[in-house]
């Protein structure tokens, strides 16, 4: 008999099989997040003990966590590991972040463009992602092999029927699909088998002192002081993150959680989810299916 | 505040023991169903705090309950769903209590949603069938308990919601739950329980209510976590569907895929279904490193003792206990598509467990009445309806009944130019066995009748509009070919329909037969050798595309005879453009029935401005060049 996890592990290696085999130029988009390492680490599993036959893509945003690129940097170095990293070379020149240009635009500069043009010029027509139905509501109506049409779009009106676990992985020329593994995960159970699995996480998920401001009601990590809101004085406090992103769109918590027990303790009683310190889903319910629509993950 | 360490493993650990159980609800829209759902996750405390502030802001502006909470917005994640009110897609929800773990398929009550309910069906263990106390039974009652019962869910729970509406009646719960019973009799659920409830109000959902003394039974939450689920491996057959063939390094040769059902362990003999031929089990590579055994639902890698033929589409399975291995069978189909109806003889792309084949609805049985269940003729299914038909595939697949199993015995069919999922299919049972069919082995061989005649046969496929020059441009062509000693046949969509297909009208399905039967014969010709110049409309790139595939690659061409619809009208040799544009004449191409003109065709002639001569001329050329002719 399997176990909860197991299920799970087991459910997502088949996934990630399933778009090695069936579909002709596949990649894994790579975050650097606790999602993300799960992602990486069932995509070893998976092919052990051969290597990942597919790349991870990294669309960079220039204004991650310091911490989270170095992380990213030392996977670079892994020779099992092919990463390939984007940036949206058009909104750098322009000079687009968060501060100057609001996060609605960043974002979509940057990850939603970001992403459509990396695919775009690799050609890449099956992108593996590590979001989870429970996330958002608009991601609980979404396909495990989400379709895209030629402009990257999705359709939520006029998804294909998902019948038992058999998966629709063709497309035509231009057509993609999205594949979400671990789209039957909840937040816990991630956490549950980081703990299992004894994965390493960037740091910034466990409480530690840090410079920190406030800034539209939400706790800002002063994580590159030479960019900070001007007159912005950090204070340093007991923090954590439950999701990462953006440095300035990602609040932090307060939290005495230093080990990943503690930290799914306090999940265990928390009464809030981990997207709330996402300035980019606040807006308003619908938001983040209007993104999805644009081609955002 | 956290919860202590020691307190945080043990909760862990007893998470970890719960069962699954996946469940869906439906009915008519408007029973309730998101109520019912958002009414769960609000009463196990599955909401957390700032979804709850979201829901109060959007219960303010789209809900439909006042102020108070209108709970089914929680699951309506669309915004045209908020805005309509309505559910489009389904919706998984996760909810855990201490005993079991739940996820909920929230599917859509709309008649034109059924296959998104179908999605949420397939994979489901229970089905809550709502009903609006008020209503009663409704057609799509029916209609998804009809669904629920071919994807084989066992348990039913019979929600009548609303009993607040009708003053907690007793009598009107007994009528209901008669209506259904005995009309569900025929469906072979192993269970239905029946719980009077109001989702609206919390009623019997997680707690007994004191407002339905009468109801002695188990709320709804209590009896979803008592429901006995059939998890046990022990006694059914083994089966693993081969998904890929796996050899990273000289020294690793295995077999990964995940364990349809039953389960295999280290020094088991296993038949790959599709030769018979055997080995031994010699290693499992696992999720966790080398493991003894694996379970129904393990995803693994297996190892033989010896290399027998086997790739991704084979299933190992149990010397015990072997599936089917044919290439027909007859299936019941649930019609996905609303751009086109199934139309028996069109080709399509069958896909399931690990397989994918081409393959062609040969007959259709009849199609079911999901109100009555009665079974009725039919020549072809349209959107959301269900049927019977018999399956032929390309290549013969390794399959068990539904009946028997869930993963080897379901499919879908995916339409080969959008590569849309147009139905589900259920596999009854299989028409003949593969190892009976036996080609007659013929000594003289197609090439040694063609090279005889010193050409390589070919088919060379006219299509166009009425009018546009098929035939002229054939008959030319051939007779350049004659001259040239060439052995060639016209088949002329005219003649044949004169003799052969004689019984053919032009409705969609004659004109997919027709096409059928032309590709039939144009096949046997290339048998003994022959030109073939086949000269039809065929206004379906399906069908073309069916011909093709009968053919041996390289062997079809396709020939475009391009003619803008006003010249064709304006030449209109035969007069059938005037009668069909006067209305005299039905389905006529060009007017009233489309004509899908080839993407890429082998040859495209713009007759417009040509001489025919040039054009058949061009064609040997391509012929010569493509050493069909030297
Ligand atoms: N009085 C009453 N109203 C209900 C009950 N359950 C649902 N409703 C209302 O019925 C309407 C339709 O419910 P909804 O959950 O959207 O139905 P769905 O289409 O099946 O998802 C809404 O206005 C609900 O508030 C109930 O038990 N009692």
């Amino acid at each position: 008999m399997l176990s909860h996890l197991d299920h799970l592990e087991a459910e997502a290696i088949h996934i990630i099989r399933e778009v090695a085999v069936t579909c002709e130029k596949p990649v894994m988009l790579y975050s650097i997040g606790k999602d993300s390492t799960v992602l990486l680490h069932l995509a070893r599993k998976a092919f052990a003990p051969g290597k990942i036959p597919f790349p991870l893509l990294h669309v960079d945003t220039t204004w991650k966590f310091k911490e989270m690129i170095e992380y990213r940097d030392r996977l670079a170095d892994d020779p099992n590991v092919d990463l390939l990293v984007h940036v949206n070379e058009e909104a750098r020149a322009q000079g687009i972040g968060p501060f100057t240009h609001g996060s609605s635009l960043h974002t979509h500069l940057y990850k939603t463009v970001g992403l459509r043009q990396a695919l775009e010029q690799h050609g890449f027509n099956a992108a593996i992602g590590g979001a989870r139905r429970d996330e958002e509501k608009s991601r609980a109506k979404e396909r495990i092999f989400s379709f895209r049409n030629a402009s990257q779009g999705w359709d939520p009106k006029n998804q294909r029927p998902e019948m038992w676990s058999i998966y629709n992985t063709r497309v035509n020329p231009k057509e993609s699909v999205r594949v979400f593994p671990m789209s039957n995960w909840t937040e816990l159970d991630v956490w549950h088998y980081i703990l299992r699995e004894k994965l390493e996480l960037v740091s910034l998920y466990m409480a530690a002192e840090r410079p920190v401001i406030e800034h539209d009601g939400m706790l800002m990590m002063a994580d590159d002081e030479a960019r900070l809101p001007e007159g912005a004085k950090p204070e340093m406090r007991m923090v954590r993150f439950r999701t990462l992103g953006c440095w300035p769109l990602t609040g932090a918590v307060e939290s005495d959680a230093q080990s990943l027990e503690d930290i799914i303790g306090e999940m265990m009683v928390s009464r809030t989810s981990e997207r709330q310190g996402r300035v980019i889903d606040k807006d308003e319910a619908g938001s983040m299916e209007k993104k999805k629509q644009e081609g955002y993950f | 505040m956290a919860a202590p360490e020691s307190r945080v493993l043990d909760l862990l650990a007893a998470r970890e023991n719960r069962s699954q159980l996946r469940i869906v609800t439906c009915g008519s829209v408007d029973d309730g169903k998101s109520t019912l759902i958002g009414r769960l996750l609000y009463d196990t405390r599955a909401i957390l705090e700032d979804q709850l502030q979201t829901l109060e802001k959007d219960s303010r502006v789209h809900g439909t309950d006042g102020d108070n909470i209108d709970f089914a917005l929680l699951v309506d994640g669309l915004e045209a769903e908020r805005e309509q009110g309505i559910t489009i897609d389904v919706a998984y929800r996760f909810l855990s209590t201490p005993s079991r773990h739940f996820i909920i398929a929230d599917t859509p009550g709309h008649e034109q949603y059924t296959r998104n309910m179908a999605t949420g069906a397939s994979t489901a263990d229970v089905a809550i069938v709502l009903i609006d106390a008020r209503r009663g039974v409704l057609t799509q009652t029916r209609r998804h308990s009809h669904i629920a019962s071919l994807l084989g869910i066992p348990n039913i729970v019979l929600a009548v919601n609303k009993i607040d509406l009708v003053d907690y009646s007793e009598d009107r719960f007994r009528e209901i739950v008669n209506d259904y019973e005995t009309f569900a009799s025929d469906l072979g659920f192993s269970n239905i329980t029946a719980i009077p409830l109001s989702a609206r109000h919390g009623d019997n959902v997680t707690e007994g209510s004191a407002r339905t003394p009468w109801y002695t039974g188990a709320a709804l939450l209590p009896h979803l976590e008592s429901i006995g689920i059939d998890d046990t491996v022990d006694g059914e057959p083994f089966r693993f569907p081969v998904q890929m063939v796996h050899r990273p390094n000289l020294d690793f040769r295995g077999y990964a895929g995940t364990v349809a059902s039953g389960s295999v362990s280290v020094g088991h003999e296993v038949v790959a279904a599709r030769s018979g031929k055997s080995s031994k089990v010699v290693r499992i590579a696992g999720r966790a490193g080398d493991q003894p055994r694996a379970d129904k639902g393990d995803a693994v890698t297996l190892l033989l003792a010896d290399e027998i033929e086997l790739s991704r589409g084979n299933v190992l399975a149990a010397r015990t206990a072997l599936p089917n291995v044919s290439d027909q069978f007859e299936a019941t189909l649930v019609w996905f598509d609303d751009d086109a109806s199934l139309m028996p003889g069109r080709p399509f792309i069958l896909r399931m467990a690990s397989e994918e084949v081409p393959a062609t609805v040969t007959a259709l049985k009849y199609a079911v009445d999901v109100n009555t269940f009665v079974h009725e003729a039919t020549r072809s299914l349209s959107l959301n309806e269900i049927g019977v038909a018999n399956i032929s595939t390309r290549s013969p697949l390794a399959f068990d009944s539904y009946r028997d199993n869930r993963s080897t015995g379901s499919f879908i069919l995916i339409d080969r130019m959008t590569n849309a999922t147009v139905a589900a299919g259920m596999i009854n049972h299989p028409l003949r066995r593969a190892s009976n069919v036996h080609w007659q082995a013929l000594d003289i061989t197609k090439t040694a009748r063609a090279e005889a005649k010193h050409q390589k046969p070919a088919v060379l496929w006219f299509t166009g509009l009425s009018g546009s020059g098929k035939s002229t441009i054939a008959n030319a062509l051939e007779k350049m070919l004659h001259a040239s000693g060439r052995h060639t046949i016209i088949l002329d969509g005219d003649n044949v329909r004169h003799g052969l297909n004689r019984d053919l009208g032009f409705t969609d399905e004659d004109r997919v037969e027709n096409i059928r039967r032309v590709a039939e014969v144009a096949k046997l010709m290339t048998e003994a050798g022959l030109i073939v110049l086949v000269s039809f409309i065929s206004p379906f790139a399906a069908e073309r595309l069916l011909a093709r595939e009968m053919m041996e690659e390289g062997e079809f061409v396709e020939i475009f005879v391009d003619t803008p619809l006003e010249a064709c009208i304006a030449r209109d040799p035969k007069g059938l453009y005037g009668k069909a544009l006067a209305g005299e004449l039905k389905n006529f191409t060009g007017i009233d029935s489309p004509f899908e003109a080839p993407q890429s065709p082998d040859i495209h002639l713009k007759t417009e401005g040509s001489d025919v001569d040039e054009l058949a001329q061009s064609v040997e050329q391509w012929l010569r060049d493509h050493g069909v002719i030297h």
